[in-house]
Order: C-alpha cells, then structure tokens, then sequence
C-alpha cells in the first residue's frame, strides 16, 4: 500500500475546496515503458484500495481477488492496475476520519458533502502523480460502475474503454429508500451522538450493524438465501419453544455480517457515501437526457449485468446500453444467468469470467508498447 | 456468406448506423466496418458468438429477438440487416414491422423453401427436405417457421412495405441460369432490400 499526497487543491462539487488530501493505493503489475496499461479500479460502497491479493494475517484475499491477478480477467502480467480507496471512505485516504487543518480535530460529521464527481476529479490528479496520459480501462461494478460512466463523458480522452458492471445512471426510488433507512438506523443509535462519538469515544455499533444487514440483504437474492440457508435451524426446537426460541442460520450469518462490518466501518462516513449514491444522476447536467451525456464519450464500453439483481436489475444496465447506443458508442453487452443477486459481480462466474477476461484481452492487444 | 455480402454492400452507405438482428459471429459487421466504415452493433443470445464478436472488437448486445426492438427508438438506423434468421423466429412478420421501425431501410436474407430441390424432396420421397440451405433434421431443425421466395413477397405487398431490390444466391447447374427467370423455383437464398 502506498500513501499518496496529492497536494493541488481539490474543488468539490458542494463548493468546498480540499487544499491537499491523501489517497491509500495498491498497485498490482508493471507500468509498461509507453505507460498505456494502467487500469484503473473504481471501488463501489463500502470497498477500499485492497482489491487484491493477501495481506499478512487477512482471513480473506482483496475484495476483487477472483478478477485482478495474474491469468485473470484484469490480467496483471498484462495490465498495470492502479486501486485507490476513495475520498470520503475510512481505510486511511482523506475522510471523516482525518482531521480537518482548519479545526485540528477530525472532520467527523462535517466533511463535505461528495459527488461522484469528486471520487473521478480525486483519480484524475492521481492519474498525474503516476504520469498516466490515458487509462487503458476504468473499471468498475455497483458505484464503481457509475465512476467508469463517469469518465466517460467527464475525461473523454483519458480512458480508451469503460467497464460497467452491475450499475445505473442513477438510483431509484427503491435504492434511496434502502439507503434512507440504513442512515436512520445509525443515526437513530444512542452511541451516534450526531456524528460527534469519537469525542465521546463511543461508536455506533448497532446502528451501523443493522444498516449494513438490511444492505446485506440487498446484495443477495432470495433465490441466492434459500440456497445458502433455506430454513435452516441453528438452534432451538419448534416443539419446545418454552426452552429457547428458535434461531434460524440465516439470523446468525446477518447479525455476524452486521457486527463485523461495524467494527470495521466509520458511521460518518457511510451516511456520507450513501449520500453520494442518492445523488448521482449521470444525465441531471445533461437535460435528463441519458444519451446527450454519452454524446462526448470516445471509449468502448462493456456493460455487463446479472438476472438476479435486484439493486440494479438488468434494466438498468439496457437503459445504459441504449443511451450509449443512441449516442453511437461502441459497446457491449451481456447479461449474466446467476442466482447470486448484486453480489454476483464480486464473485466467480465462468460466464463472467470469460467476457470480462475476452474484452480486456481485446483491449491489451490495441495497447502501444 | 460472402456472396450475401457482395449483394448487400451497394445498398449500405459509407459511415452509416447498421444494426444486425442475429448477427452470429460478427462476420458481416466487421466486414461492413472494413468497408464501409459503419457504426454496427450486432445482436446475438448465443453464448460462444458473443465471444466471437467480442473477440473481433464487434459490438454486441445480448438481447433475445423473439421479445421485439422495444429498447431502440424509431429511425435510429440507417440499415438493419437480419441474415438466415427470420425463420428461427416466434413472429416473423412481427419482428420485419419492428425492423422497419428501427431501421429506414431493412436487409432480409433466407433460405428459400420454395427451392426445385426441397419441392422434390417432399414430392418423391415424402420427406421434410434436407439441402445445403436447410441442413437440418426436422427434429432438431432451429427453422420454425418455412416460406419461400413468393410467400415473402406476398408478405411483403400485404404489409406495404416497398422492395428497393432484390437479389438471389444460387449456385451449380441448372440454378445459376435460371434464377432470375424462375426465382422462386431456383434461388437458393433470397436477398431482399425493403423499406416502408
């Protein structure tokens, strides 16, 4: 992991202006002489520069390990890739939990507000501190998705493809709604203190918990459950309820989900990163018009979606597909039999796998060297 | 194929949108883009052409003809072409409608069931024809729907859709002759070139 100062001033969207901010990187493969390889990793909700990869005593390998990695879909003996946790998270890159020069303490509940718009304007000046001229991908499922749209229409001549993987141009009603109810859940935790616990040195842990199970939840399918844990009993007896209630295995694998998530995630910043999420609409500035965005955009594109998501259903990835064929794109897209919901873009898949791998083959081989 | 391609290849312009139903492999589009230039997309469901296309740097959505074009507005192409596919679909006439819509021009191409050889299979041996064109067995044949060079022309004048041209591929003894006299009897894939 390397920690990277970008020392230009950061305007963002809300107005505020960042003098300076840090972002953690991890980097995988070799920028190649021409320094045309380099992808770039766009992280979705609750992810961080640890795409791939062990670290020492992780129980589990970088979040998108099953796709970054030498012989993998982003191949890093072909490919230089470039994973950076973005503004506004909290594994180390500027957030609510670094301290605002302005005050000396941490920015807690008063970070700015974020776009998506900032997260790509942030990866533009690291682009820079790498001497990138051109992405050779931006990469991305879920939020990462919407960065790689992004992208496109924002810094045209920067990328030469998109990947859009389990995404949208903006939320629903649905998608809001679960988000409003996740932050209620934290903000209504008497530990929250209004954003302020770490001077209480308290933590929202059970509201964070059970905004990240209702997440949770959203992230698989029902089919996907039923498979998983059915209506396994973990223990208790339906024939002696006075003893023990009955506990069902589902119960337990969300409420331990719940608590490890919170031990491991700032409140702050998942009220600001949700917010986030609700706001994007990649054709607001674009009169509504999802096709007049895509007009500028010069890559070619992969949209790719799975049958079983509900947070960003298929229709949401054709409505992506249209817009970028309406504005004459090159695109592509597929759509994925899988039961896995919209955590299926995380995990593996031959089918998946062998498009994904395919495209970004394609993509190498039109690479100066 | 690459005769198909000789036919259609005056009728498409230089640099024009082209979308093509079916589109296999995505051998036409990057013919036509090599040629022509076009802005091609192709649609495909089967799992290995996607690849394919992939593979060539084609353009390819996954998307299943037989449920329509609802997801393209109208006039969105110069051309759409639908080569030896109209008789794998659920609603032939339907989908030629939604060509139309999509497209100001459309390309047809299919296997010809009114060919001399298919007529004398089912004649003398009483047997579903199996030719180089229709090459499969009635059990497994993906065709579900047979017609011939004048059914689509009956089509066509009961839609009112206008024929631009027409071409036919017919190869050997006695049909490279005879083909434009008896068309239907001889050709062996018909080309057409329509527009409302």
């Amino acid at each position: 992991m390397e920690v990277v100062h970008l020392t230009d001033p950061l305007k963002l969207a809300c107005g505020y202006s960042l003098a300076e901010h840090v972002l953690c990187v991890e980097t995988y493969g070799q920028l190649n002489r021409s320094k045309s390889n380099a992808v770039l990793i766009c992280h979705a909700l609750t992810g961080s520069h640890h795409a791939a990869g062990w670290h020492v005593g992780d129980k589990k390998p970088g979040w998108w390990d099953d796709v970054i990695g030498p012989g993998k879909s982003i191949d890093t003996d072909q490919f230089f890739v470039v994973s950076p946790s973005n503004i506004g998270t909290c594994h180390g890159s500027t957030g609510p939990l670094s301290i605002n020069p302005k005050t000396n303490s941490t920015w807690g509940p008063n970070f700015p507000k974020l776009h998506i718009s900032d997260w790509t304007a942030s990866q533009r000046m690291l682009m820079d501190h790498y001497k990138i001229k051109c992405w050779a991908a931006v990469v991305g499922g879920s939020l990462g998705g919407m960065q790689a749209m992004h992208w496109s229409v924002t810094y045209p001549d920067r990328l030469l493809s998109a990947v859009v993987i389990a995404s949208a141009m903006k939320l629903s009603a649905q998608n809001i709604a679960f988000n409003e109810i996740a932050r209620r859940a934290i903000k209504e935790d008497t530990d929250f203190h209004g954003g302020r616990y770490q001077e209480k040195n308290k933590k929202p842990l059970r509201g964070l918990a059970l905004a990240r199970m209702i997440g949770h939840v959203t992230y698989l399918s029902d089919l996907s459950m039923a498979e998983k844990f059915g209506r396994e009993v973990l223990s208790g007896d339906f024939c002696n309820e006075k003893l023990e209630s009955v506990k069902f295995k589902i119960e337990s694998y969300l409420n331990y989900q719940g608590d490890k998530f919170a031990n491991g995630f700032d409140a702050n910043s998942y009220i600001l990163l949700t917010k986030m999420l609700d706001y994007f609409d990649l054709a607001r500035e674009y009169d509504n018009q999802p096709s007049s965005a895509f007009r500028v955009a010069t890559c070619k594109f992969l949209v790719l979606t799975f049958s079983s998501d509900w947070r960003f259903p298929p229709e949401r990835s054709r409505e992506i597909t249209k817009a970028l064929i309406t504005a004459g794109c090159d695109v592509t897209h597929a759509e994925i039999t899988s039961s896995l919901g919209h955590d299926a873009f995380l995990l593996p898949n031959s089918r998946y796998q062998q498009i994904f791998s395919t495209f970004m083959r394609r993509v190498a081989s039109t690479l100066e060297r | 194929m690459d005769k198909i391609l000789d036919s259609i290849l005056p009728w498409i312009p230089s640099n024009s949108r082209v979308l093509d139903l079916a589109c296999g492999d995505g051998s036409l589009l990057e013919n036509l883009q090599r040629i022509h230039q076009v802005n091609g997309y192709g649609l495909e469901i089967d799992e290995k052409s996607i690849l394919e296309c992939i593979k060539k740097g084609i353009n390819v959505i996954e998307q299943d003809l037989d449920t329509g074009l609802n997801n393209f507005s109208d006039n969105c192409f110069d051309s759409v072409i639908m080569s030896q596919a109209l008789q794998e679909m659920r609603h032939p006439h339907f989908l030629l409608g939604e060509m139309l819509r999509v497209g100001r021009e459309c390309i047809i191409t299919f296997p010809n069931f009114g060919h001399w050889s298919a007529r004398c299979q089912l004649l003398f041996l009483g047997k579903m024809p199996v030719t180089r064109q229709l090459a499969y067995q009635w059990y497994e044949t993906p065709n579900i729907h047979f017609f011939t060079y004048r059914d689509f022309k009956i089509l066509c004048e009961a839609q009112k859709i206008r024929i631009l041209h027409y071409d036919c591929v017919a190869e050997g003894y006695p049909d490279v002759y005879l083909k434009k006299i008896f068309p239907n009897l001889f050709t062996q894939t018909a080309i057409f070139h329509l527009s409302l």
